[in-house]
Parts: structure tokens; C-alpha cells; sequence
């Protein structure tokens, strides 16, 4: 079995905020790590592979310095990665990312399953992976939290919705987004962080991939950002003072004046 | 790409490097000499060219040329706003008539009708309470196919739909099942799509203002596609308010054939409930909630015991969740649950912004916080500045002597 894996370097923390006084950002610490959620995706594919035998490759699609996140997966088993990066790219919204990351996998060639983390921690869309399977043309089922069985070219698996969880079986190839509860990642070990840093990721282009040129970055992208802002303040609110006690007497007697206790 | 640093104006003074939420932005030594200044901004692929540095900039050496995409067909050929329906066990789910709610206001806006899909099994009774929700048109497609959720089946007919009746705007609940289709269509549709969508609006140019949460939720970004329709958003639960019921309203329901070839790619076997989940902090009218203030898991003793005072659920934020003191059915916020409960206490809660867009449209907000210039009070209607482990007790005895 092939296996392939999409990857996203995100930054380490979400502490981006915006001064609302000024209206500009204030970053602290902000370190790029590979999206959590991704994780998960790369041990199930390698879990799979020690298993079942066979291939995984990871990809991803960001600036040069992506190539370390990819190296962090060769560092827990992937076998081979490929960083897709040009600055053609750049403006890429979810759909010209799909695009462009379903180009990379036609060219990487035979695979038996494409597996994603359900969404990134930057973005929050959960939208890349369905767009992968719907460019490709190929089934696709989110939320993964258990692979039951692969045999005869089927897999049969556990998908979570909101009130429980449907079991599926769905023929291969097939793409699926995966959730924290499908395994535990396990560490980069001693000979894999070694095997990382003499690996050399190759790095595709647009033409590498034969993207058509209207279909990526912010030519490609369908939505652009207007504007950023500072989340509004509620102007209505107001501090209580005084003793505690009082405080606590005033609050108690506003929720009741609202009838809420 | 677009983005040019005029090197005659920049002054190399850091200042747009600080505004870019990406890091794309380096100061570095200019090759050339420059009279006056030495150092110049160089921005890197890491550039999403979101224009916070064009912005920021106070000499106006950032410009940003956006390729203007010209639409491929007539948009004023598309009218209507639609909202798609999603039922489980024979109800629909809440946010539906959340979406109704808010694309009435839309429709209005635009000047055209609201329509809604309404894919299932036997549903010839269930187009009235759509219209009755706000609907002018019901696009009703009943079908076998549509008795478990099979993303294709629903994919396919919608984007039939969406060809032939064609809407400026396609509305879906940020549910589990209503990201993964919308994902889908708007790939097949090569239109865009804005995720959980907190705000929704039209602009001046007639386009649909998507507003959304980015970096966890510490910024707000406001996202159009109006150069491609339909434009399609995703909305969370409880994010939006539903109209009033409105049993005279008329409206008209279509019949939309099933699309022929439709291959089910695969087969759903079983479908197993979760019992588990007890706690359903998402329908609850009262909800005190514990963050990392309470400095332990022995702390939510103090969140319950107020919670049981009030007839209230437990909720929690991301911190306390993390460290472990409370489980993840708890949590409100972005990954978590969006709530809007009549009340809600939040102690001990910073307020991150992924928290407070999860429950920041609560019809009443109390923050019990020992910083003063925490975010939460941004939103709270009523604060204390306090040690919610002196002020909580207090509250609790003031409420109980009140109701005797």
C-alpha cells in the first residue's frame, strides 16, 4: 500500500493578537511547528505501513522553511517528502491550495490512501482535505477515528459525527481527514531524528507540477482577506466596585431585575 | 505576486514587520546604498498578501496590486439566497433555522428571495416549517438515496441545483457533515468558500461580507469572493439568532428531480450513538465556566457548586481542558462548543479570542476575573475584578439569601 500525507507547517502558538488601540499585531514567540492535527495523520500512515508494508510520502505546500516540518515527519517514519514552494503559491486561499496540492499528488503517482488532520490549527477551515478529494475524484470521508480493517482493496473505518459515529466501508483509493482520537503520535526516534538531517527535501515549482498558472495563488483563489481587524468591545458592559460583599449583592440583584436566577 | 516594497520610500523602520500576522516580513541591509537610510524591507513567500503591512506602513512604500480576476460569466445572472437544510432523525438541526434567520436579512438586503434545500427521505411535510422559518422557495429533492448521509449523493444534487437555479449566496451549517459537502461543491464549482463564518453582511458592491476568526481567533478577518458565484459560507451553530415562527407566511416549494449516475462511492454499515455525552452544554440556558484561573482541577468543585445554584451546565475553556482538569465535552470556544445560553459566568478566564467567539453572543455575559485588564470584561456585561475563590462563595450566598 502507498500512502501519502499532506502536511502544514502552522505557527507554534495562536498568541497573534492585535493592539486594538493602534490596529496593529503583536507577536509573541510565534515558532512554526507541524500542524498537531497532522500528526495523527502521519502515524496512522506510518502505523499502516509497518503493518501492511509499502510507501509513505508526505507533502506539503509553504515558503523554503516548510522543508523542516517535513523533516520532523521523515524524523517518525515517512519515507519520502516533497515541499511544493513558489511564489506563485503565495495567496493561495483553500481551494487553490487543494488545487495545487492535487497537482503534487499526481505527480508523486500510485497511492492507496490519502490521509490529512481534519483541519489546521491556523486556519480552522477543514476544507483542503475534501478539496484534495474532490480534484482528484476520488471518495473522501472527514473525521476519521478508527481504521477498522483494510482487506480486498476496502477499508472499513469509523467517521465521528456530532451524536455518534457512522461505520463505513468505502473501496481505495480514497482520502481521509483523520481526528486526535485515531492514535497516539509516537517520538521521533534517535536513528529517525539522524535519518531527518541528512535527508534533503526536493522541492517541486509550479512548472514541476504542470500547474495551469490561473489555478494557483491569488490568481487561483476565489476569496481574498479585505481587511484584519481587532475583535469590537462590548462598549454596554461596566465593572462593579465597592466590597466584595456589595459587588456580589449588586450582581445577584441585576441577574435577578434580568430574571435570569 | 503582487506585493512591491518602493524602495525610494521605505526608511527600513521595522514597522510593517511587526503588523505581519505571517512572518513574512525581514529587515535587511539594502544592497544599493540609499542616501538616507540603510535598511529596507524584504517580504518573503510567506506573504498571503493580506495587506496588513500596506497598512501599517507610515510612508506608503508597501503597495499591493491584486490581480483583478474578471468574472468568467454574467453575476447578475444569479439571484436568491440560499440556505441548505440539514436534518438528522427526521428534525432539522438548530442551525438551519439559524441560517434562515440571517439570510432573510440578507435576502432583504439584496433584494430577492431566501430559498432553502431540502434533501431527504419522505420530507413533503417538512417544507412548511421552512417557509414558516423565513423561506420564500423550498428546493426539495425526496429521495431514498437521501436516508443516510452519503457526501456524494448530497454534492452531486446540490451543485445541480446551484447550475440550474443558480444563487449569488449558498449558505451550510459549520456542522460535521455541512463542511465536508461545502468543501466539496465549492471545488466543483471553482467558487469561493469562507469557513464558520461569524458575521455575514453585503457591502456596498452588492458582495457578501464574510467575516471570520483567524490565528485562534485573536483577529478578525473579513473575506470576499465576489468575482465567482455562487459565494458560499459555512456558519456554526447558536452563532445566529432564528426568526419567529411565521405560520401564515407563504412560500413555494419546487420539486427538483434527483440527478441521474450518481455512484455511491461507498456504503455506510451501522451508525452508533454516542451515550456519553451527558453534559450538553450547547441547549443549556445557564452556563458557568472555569478557566485557568482556577489554577486546578479541585477548582471546578467551586464552578459546580455554583452551576447546581443557578440550575446550570459546566463549561470550560481550552486552558482548563488542556491541562487536563476537566474533559473536552466541556469546552466552549472555537474547537469546542459555540454557545449562547441566557447567562453565562465566565472565572478565571482570560478571554483568548477562540474562546470568546464561542460564547460572546450569550444574551448576558458576568466575568469574574483577579486582572483588570483581561479580555474577558471586553465582552462581559458585568465584571468583578476579583479572586473568583472569595467572590463566587459570596455570589453564591447572596443568591440563595435572595430566593428566600
Amino acid at each position: 500500500m502507498n500512502f501519502i500525507v499532506c502536511v502544514k507547517q502552522v505557527p507554534g502558538t495562536t498568541d497573534v493578537k492585535i493592539n486594538p488601540d493602534t490596529n496593529t499585531l503583536v507577536r509573541e514567540g510565534v515558532e512554526a511547528v507541524v500542524n498537531p492535527f497532522d500528526l495523527y495523520a502521519v502515524e496512522e500512515a506510518v502505523s499502516l505501513k509497518e503493518k501492511l508494508g509499502g510507501n509513505v510520502t508526505a507533502v506539503s505546500m509553504g515558503p523554503p522553511q516548510a522543508a523542516e516540518a517535513l523533516k520532523e515527519t521523515i524524523a517518525v517514519g515517512v519515507d519520502e517528502a516533497v515541499l511544493l514552494s513558489d511564489r506563485n503559491f503565495g495567496g493561495s486561499d483553500t481551494l487553490a491550495t487543494s488545487y495545487t496540492l492535487a497537482r503534487a499528488i499526481k505527480k508523486i503517482g500510485e497511492y492507496d490512501m490519502i490521509l490529512c488532520g481534519y483541519q489546521a490549527i491556523d486556519g480552522d477551515t477543514a476544507q483542503v482535505g475534501p478539496g484534495i478529494a474532490e480534484e482528484l475524484g476520488i471518495p473522501c470521508v472527514t473525521y476519521v477515528k478508527k481504521i477498522r480493517e483494510i482487506k480486498d482493496g476496502l477499508v472499513t473505518l469509523e467517521r465521528m459525527l456530532e451524536t455518534g459515529f457512522q461505520v463505513i466501508e468505502v473501496k481505495l483509493p480514497v482520502l481521509i481527514t483523520v481526528v486526535k482520537d485515531i492514535n497516539t503520535p509516537r517520538l521521533p526516534s534517535l536513528r529517525g531524528k539522524m535519518k531527518a538531517r541528512k535527508t534533503e527535501i526536493p522541492v517541486w515549482t509550479a512548472a514541476d507540477i504542470a500547474c495551469e498558472m490561473d489555478r494557483i495563488g491569488q490568481p487561483g483563489s476565489p476569496t481574498w482577506v479585505r481587511k484584519i481587524f481587532a475583535p469590537p468591545r462590548k462598549t454596554s458592559g461596566r465593572i462593579l466596585s465597592g466590597e466584595l460583599e456589595r459587588q456580589a449583592k449588586e450582581l445577584s440583584e441585576e441577574l435577578k431585575r434580568l430574571q435570569l436566577i | 505576486m503582487g506585493i512591491r516594497v518602493d524602495s525610494s520610500k521605505c526608511s527600513g523602520c521595522g514597522i510593517c514587520q511587526k503588523s505581519c500576522p505571517f512572518g513574512a516580513i525581514s529587515i535587511e541591509d539594502r544592497k544599493k546604498e540609499h542616501p538616507r537610510f540603510k535598511r529596507i524591507a524584504v517580504i518573503s513567500s510567506a506573504c498571503t498578501l493580506c495587506g496588513a503591512c500596506a497598512e501599517a506602513c507610515p510612508f506608503k512604500a508597501i503597495s499591493i496590486k491584486k490581480e483583478e480576476k474578471k468574472p468568467t460569466e454574467d453575476l447578475t445572472l444569479y439571484k436568491g439566497v440560499w440556505v441548505i437544510a440539514e436534518m438528522s432523525e427526521g428534525n432539522f438541526h438548530g442551525v438551519t433555522f439559524e441560517l434562515l434567520g440571517k439570510g432573510r436579512e440578507l435576502a432583504e438586503k439584496r433584494k430577492t428571495y431566501l430559498g432553502c434545500v431540502l434533501l431527504g427521505v419522505g420530507i413533503s411535510g417538512k417544507a412548511r416549517e421552512l417557509i414558516s422559518a423565513g423561506a420564500d422557495r423550498v428546493i426539495a429533492c425526496d429521495d431514498p438515496i437521501f436516508k443516510d448521509f452519503y457526501d456524494t449523493a448530497f454534492v452531486e444534487t446540490i451543485a445541480a441545483m446551484i447550475k440550474e437555479h443558480k444563487p449569488e449566496i449558498v449558505l451550510l451549517g459549520a456542522t460535521a457533515c455541512g463542511r465536508g459537502i461545502a468543501s466539496r461543491i465549492s471545488g466543483r464549482l471553482k467558487c469561493g468558500l469562507t469557513a464558520d463564518c461569524t458575521g455575514l453582511d453585503i457591502d456596498s458592491n452588492g458582495f457578501l461580507v464574510q467575516t471570520r476568526p483567524a490565528f485562534g481567533g485573536n483577529i478578525m478577518a473579513e473575506i470576499l469572493s465576489g468575482n465567482t458565484r455562487p459565494q458560499m459560507a459555512t456558519v456554526r451553530h447558536k452563532v445566529f439568532k432564528p426568526l419567529a415562527t411565521d405560520a401564515e407566511k407563504k412560500g413555494e416549494v419546487i420539486d427538483f428531480p434527483l440527478p441521474g449516475g450518481i455512484e455511491l462511492n461507498m456504503s455506510i454499515k451501522d451508525f452508533v450513538k454516542d451515550m456519553t455525552q451527558h453534559v450538553n452544554i450547547a441547549d443549556a440556558d445557564i452556563i458557568v465556566s472555569g478557566g485557568r484561573g482556577l489554577g486546578s482541577p479541585e477548582g471546578f468543585k467551586i464552578i459546580e457548586q455554583i452551576a447546581e445554584t443557578l440550575g446550570g451546565a459546566v463549561g470550560a475553556s481550552r486552558g482548563a481542558v488542556d491541562a487536563g482538569w476537566i474533559p473536552y465535552s466541556h469546552q466552549v470556544g472555537q474547537t469546542g462548543r459555540t454557545v449562547c445560553p441566557k447567562l453565562y459566568i465566565a472565572c478565571g478566564i482570560s478571554g483568548a479570542i477562540q474562546h470568546l467567539v464561542g460564547m460572546q453572543s450569550s444574551d448576558v455575559i458576568v466575568a469574574i476575573n483577579k486582572d483588570p485588564n483581561a479580555s474577558i470584561f471586553q465582552v462581559a456585561d458585568y465584571g468583578i475584578v476579583g479572586d473568583l475563590f472569595q467572590v463566587l462563595p459570596a455570589l453564591v450566598r447572596e443568591i440563595e439569601q435572595s430566593r428566600k
